[in-house]
């Protein structure tokens, strides 16, 4: 287990309060300074040999994300923009530190917009974290107060101002450019890529978007040093991270750990072990609802990080664990999110509008025993239709699930969807009958 | 789903308050001059908020000439996302989470109770008109599942019973407090912490 002094959110489960005067006792805001002086070069540089890498999903080296905006501000200004729009299912981490830790990501703020010559700095929240983002106000208003930003922030001659943007609603913001459209009072539809945000987004000006949990982990990956954070974990999968583990558990929590700590470990240890004893699940979703599942047979010695769980064709994802047992029904569990992701579908690309809607419905009349065997095998076909025919991930998002749940338990579905169309038995349903191959005196 | 159908009776007139304009005037000076659509997602909510709830096609209007935009992207926002109430809501308007890390741990009894003590259907106004309840997808509260959102209010770690309790307090007029109903603080496992012990007990 992670010693607790290794746990950069040290208010995870707010302890001990969070204005501004119990923040600096957690060292934040601390040698900020320092670190700005030491310049643009050293800070990138040192994320990059932290080989942290970005927490909101997709796992890009943040070092590398930041050395892509152009070095110099040419006609157009910079902008960072803090993704906050938390709406994985499974993930709530987020949330604890908008709520509990708002001076670490204010701090982390400054200093990526330093890094990335931002002036100003816009955090996407959720509308739904609405007293969340009042608590993250509270502490931007506090850091104004205190010269912490603003005009000359902490007297080193850089300006920065943070502002809130709430959400609305809209799962799809999360992706980085939907947001982007978003933020520019559009719908949330997101763009193509290239050309990427980094030298064309808000407001066409280069744009550097961050998740919460990354920016908030950067003061103190720079005030311990790049060596401290690479000794977490292992080579290219270093750090800790917060697991959200939730679903079928005892004692379902957020945790920060080291990265690539064994899944079991989490769940026994943390959470309290799943409902009924480990021998009773059924499936684990590692990282939020857009990740593939995994049987129990992979979970027993299944360790959490970047590059071991696509080893094992999944994603760390967000390392929102959702763990299922086996008193539940898995595959009204995967026809509940296909409802999401076709609820959540922002409607531009077909494959997905439609696709996410036929991959509900066909999972839901597998669920009720209604499906012909073929149909399995129509449905990963239909997966496949969708993955990598989108703008956006949100294909990836919305098939990987659907293909998990066949890859895994093909078996379980094929037993429970008996369904016979043969003409002969069937002949009283007409549009399931093939007309012509009906007897004479029947057609 | 949510309903995002246009109510029949609209409005003739809409227009800010004084409160609502100086919210409106502050939170476009937030973004560069000429780029003051941005705003509109927060203009919808301020409108919401003065407009008991829900948004009617004037105050769309309104906002469309006060950002100097079409009106039909205005419109186009307001049907995009999903927390714009186009139709009246209750004054207590409950919305239960659904997706499947609450149900796994019991999100559809919830809404059992919902349909037996507000209404039956969803986005149905409860007999004294004060509640309206609808099922949403995720709110981003997993581990304290089963949940649900009153107005701005999380209420977490729920289970039939309490949610009885809490509709029950609301139809006499109090408003329960939020947060987790297990008895535990925020996210923390129940009585098996092992992790920043120290700050704990400090």
């Amino acid at each position: 287990m992670l010693k607790d002094e290794d746990r950069i959110f040290q208010n995870l489960y707010n302890d001990s309060g969070t204005n501004i005067e119990s923040a600096k006792l957690r060292n934040d805001w601390n040698g900020t300074k320092e670190i700005l002086e030491k310049g643009r070069e050293w800070i990138i540089n040192e994320v990059k040999s932290s080989e942290l890498r970005g927490r909101g999903g997709a796992g890009f080296p943040t070092g590398l994300k930041w050395s892509f905006a152009p070095k110099e501000v040419g006609s157009r200004p910079h902008y960072l923009v803090i993704n906050a729009d938390e709406s994985e299912p499974g993930t709530c981490k987020d949330r604890d530190i908008l709520r509990f830790e708002p001076h670490k990501l204010v701090e982390g703020c400054l200093i990526a917009s330093y890094a990335v010559n931002a002036h100003k700095c816009y955090i996407y929240i959720r509308g739904e974290y609405f007293n969340e983002g009042q608590k993250l106000q509270t502490a931007i208003d506090e850091a104004y107060k205190n010269n912490l930003i603003g005009k000359n922030a902490l007297n080193s001659g850089w300006d920065l101002d943070i502002y809130i943007h709430y959400g609305a609603g809209a799962y799809i913001c999360g992706e980085e450019t939907a947001l982007l459209e978003s933020l520019e009072g559009k719908k949330g539809q997101p763009r193509l890529k290239p050309p990427f945000p980094a030298l064309i987004g808000l407001y066409g000006c280069p744009t550097i978007i961050n998740n919460v949990e990354t920016v908030a982990a950067v003061p103190t990956i720079l005030k311990r040093g790049a060596k401290w954070f690479s000794s977490l974990g292992r080579p290219k999968n270093t750090g800790t991270k917060i697991y959200c583990i939730s679903g079928n558990v005892n004692n379902p929590c957020n945790v920060e750990e080291e990265m690539g700590v064994p899944l079991k470990e989490l769940i026994e240890t943390h959470a309290g072990g799943v409902v009924g004893g480990w021998d009773n699940l059924k499936a684990v979703i590692p990282g939020g609802s857009s990740m593939p599942m995994l049987p129990k047979e992979i979970c027993d010695n299944m360790k959490m990080d970047f590059d071991a769980c696509v080893e094992n064709k999944t994603g760390l994802g967000t390392a929102g664990i959702v763990v299922i047992n086996n008193d539940q029904d898995i595959i009204k569990c995967m026809a509940r999110i296909a409802r999401f992701y076709k609820h959540e579908s922002c409607g531009q690309c077909t494959p997905c509008r439609e696709g996410s809607g036929w991959m509900w419905r066909m999972l839901e009349r597998m669920a009720a025993g209604e499906a012909t065997p073929d149909e399995v095998d129509m449905l990963f076909d239909v997966t496949k239709q969708i993955e990598g025919h989108t703008i956006c991930a949100f294909g990836e998002g919305s098939s990987w699930p659907v293909q998990g749940l066949i890859r895994h338990f093909k078996d379980e579905i094929l037993q429970r969807n008996k369904f016979d169309p043969v003409v002969k038995k069937q002949k009283n349903i007409p549009y399931l009958v093939d007309q012509h191959l009906l007897e004479k005196e029947n057609a | 789903m949510s309903i995002k159908r246009i109510h029949k009776e609209q409005p003739e007139t809409f227009k800010f308050n004084d409160k609502s304009m100086e919210a409106a005037n502050k939170i476009v000076s937030n973004y560069p001059d000429g780029k003051q659509q941005s705003a509109v997602m927060a203009l919808l909510y301020i409108a919401q908020r003065q407009n008991d709830n829900w948004i009617p096609l004037q105050a769309m209007k309104y906002i469309a000439k006060f950002l100097d935009m079409p009106y039909i992207k205005v419109y186009e926002v307001a049907t995009f996302y999903s927390m714009y109430n186009l139709s009246p809501v209750g004054k207590y308007f409950f919305q239960v989470c659904t997706t499947t890390p609450c149900m796994l741990r019991g999100a559809y009894d919830l809404v059992k109770v919902c349909k037996n003590k507000i209404s039956e259907k969803e986005n149905e106004l409860s007999k004294d008109g004060k509640i309206s309840w609808m099922e949403v997808e995720c709110l981003g509260a997993c581990v304290n599942a089963p949940m649900m959102q009153v107005n701005e209010d999380y209420y977490e770690d729920l289970n039939d019973k309490k949610l009885e309790e809490i509709i029950e307090t609301i139809y006499q007029n109090k408003i329960p407090k939020p947060g987790s109903y297990s008895g535990r603080i925020n996210a923390e496992p129940v009585n098996n912490r092992k992790t920043l012990l120290g700050n704990k007990n400090a």
